[in-house]
């Protein structure tokens, strides 16, 4: 299953980092997107981020998903 | 929420001055699901269709593959897995009836499981999006010498179907799946003579897709179009197209309702072999069990509709399934069970 949601990026160390979803924090794999730095966004495919996004364009998903958290 | 009103407007308008049916296909087993989730169908007009054709991995996984790792469980190796393969039934019978398996979100979380004392297969199964993990898996084993675990490849990539697929007439154009073009980029598919548009997972996204897809074809316009660029490139992701053709090489492959397609699998190269469950155990192609009457390979190829099979809902459901197409959550077939859709 793909998600599409972004993850912002909390804290890197080395070819790890730290997301935070929602409150909850899970370890990734940055191998395949080794210039990501701490505050980017990133797609996520099971435990191994795959794609880094602007900033404004994953914010904009992220509202969308409060939207839809807010009326259902 | 106005702009997913002018998109299905959009959608409407065009396809007033389409003259006949338009059939869209997918190829991912997440826009299968979003499609239903989202109740896009009930959006579009009567003449566009959406099917599904082989996006979801498990569904295009053969029978011996299963059977093979079946056989593995009984003989004492402990499978690793991610969640869907364990209920898809093999020739004999599935991981879950055998147990002697344990399921993993990611590739990583193998290292937090193993013992010396035992042996494990992991379950290479997926595309472009899934390989990449799995080939750092294969080198991650062999820097850190782990000798008991070995991977056993079905990985496929999604090009060589759709060659085969862009050439059936009754088709009139794609959508392309969000993150295995994330890997391999928009260019992977220009050899594409049908119209297509790479798509997010959001049901804006997908219906701008549609709307994007039906303008190129109502304007006769060949082309690779990306509405997913917050995430897909021109040329993918650069070091994940990397891995993987640094630990595998492509062969031809069994599609489950396909068939045989050449350059189509992806097969771990001798560099390591250590690592090759399928060298390592012997494994082979077996006979393929006796037929069921399930009809995946026929909804895989948007030939039938799950709802064509004498099968679906009735002998067929997700509590005791026959076949892939209702096994996986990301199948067609139990995705149209889950959201309803009957005679």
């Amino acid at each position: 299953m793909c998600l599409g949601v972004p993850l912002k990026i909390f804290k890197k160390e080395g070819q790890w980092a730290i997301v935070k979803d929602r409150g909850i924090e899970r370890k990734i794999n940055i191998s395949f997107t080794p210039q990501v730095k701490e505050g980017d966004y990133v797609i996520v495919h099971a435990g191994f981020s795959i794609s880094i996004l602007k900033k404004d364009e994953a914010e904009e998903v992220l509202k969308i998903y409060d939207e839809i958290k807010k009326n259902y | 929420m106005m702009k997913l009103k002018r998109i299905i407007e959009g959608i409407k308008v065009i396809s007033e001055s389409l003259d006949r049916e338009i059939r869209i296909m997918e190829v991912c087993g997440t826009h299968t699901v979003n499609i239903f989730r989202f109740g896009i169908k009930t959006l579009l007009p009567e003449n566009i269709k959406i099917i599904s054709g082989p996006g979801c991995p498990v569904c295009v996984t053969p029978d011996f593959y299963i059977e093979n790792a079946v056989n593995l469980a009984k003989s004492g190796i402990r499978i690793l897995t991610f969640g869907d393969m364990v209920r898809v039934p093999g020739i004999s019978s599935s991981l879950e009836e055998v147990g002697n398996y344990e399921v993993v979100y990611s590739p990583f979380d193998i290292f937090g499981k193993i013992k010396n004392s035992k042996e494990y297969v992991f379950l290479g199964v997926g595309f472009e999006t899934t390989t990449p993990l799995v080939a750092w898996l294969i080198e991650e084993l062999k820097r850190r010498r782990i000798k008991n675990v070995s991977v056993y490849s079905a990985h496929k990539l999604i090009p060589p179907p759709l060659e085969i697929l862009d050439k059936e007439s009754r088709i009139d154009g794609f959508i392309l799946p969000g993150h295995v073009s994330t890997i391999i980029g928009r260019k992977a598919y220009l050899f594409l003579n049908k119209p297509s548009v790479i798509s997010g997972f959001e049901a804006e996204d997908i219906l701008q897709s549609i709307f994007m897809l039906i303008y190129l074809i109502k304007n006769k316009k060949k082309g690779v179009l990306n509405q997913y660029k917050r995430s897909v490139r021109e040329n993918g992701n650069l070091e994940a197209k990397k891995i993987i053709y640094d630990v595998f090489e492509s062969v031809d492959s069994v599609w489950r309702g396909l068939g045989m397609i050449k350059k189509s699998g992806l097969e771990i190269k001798k560099e390591y072999k250590d690592f090759d469950a399928e060298k390592r155990y012997g494994l082979k192609e077996i006979e393929e069990r006796k037929e069921t009457g399930c009809r995946c390979g026929e909804v895989i190829k948007g030939e039938i509709e799950p709802v064509d099979c004498p099968l679906f809902a009735k002998k067929c459901t997700p509590e005791r399934p026959l076949g892939p197409c209702m096994v996986s959550s990301e199948g067609t077939c139990s995705a149209y069970y889950k959201y309803g859709i009957s005679n």
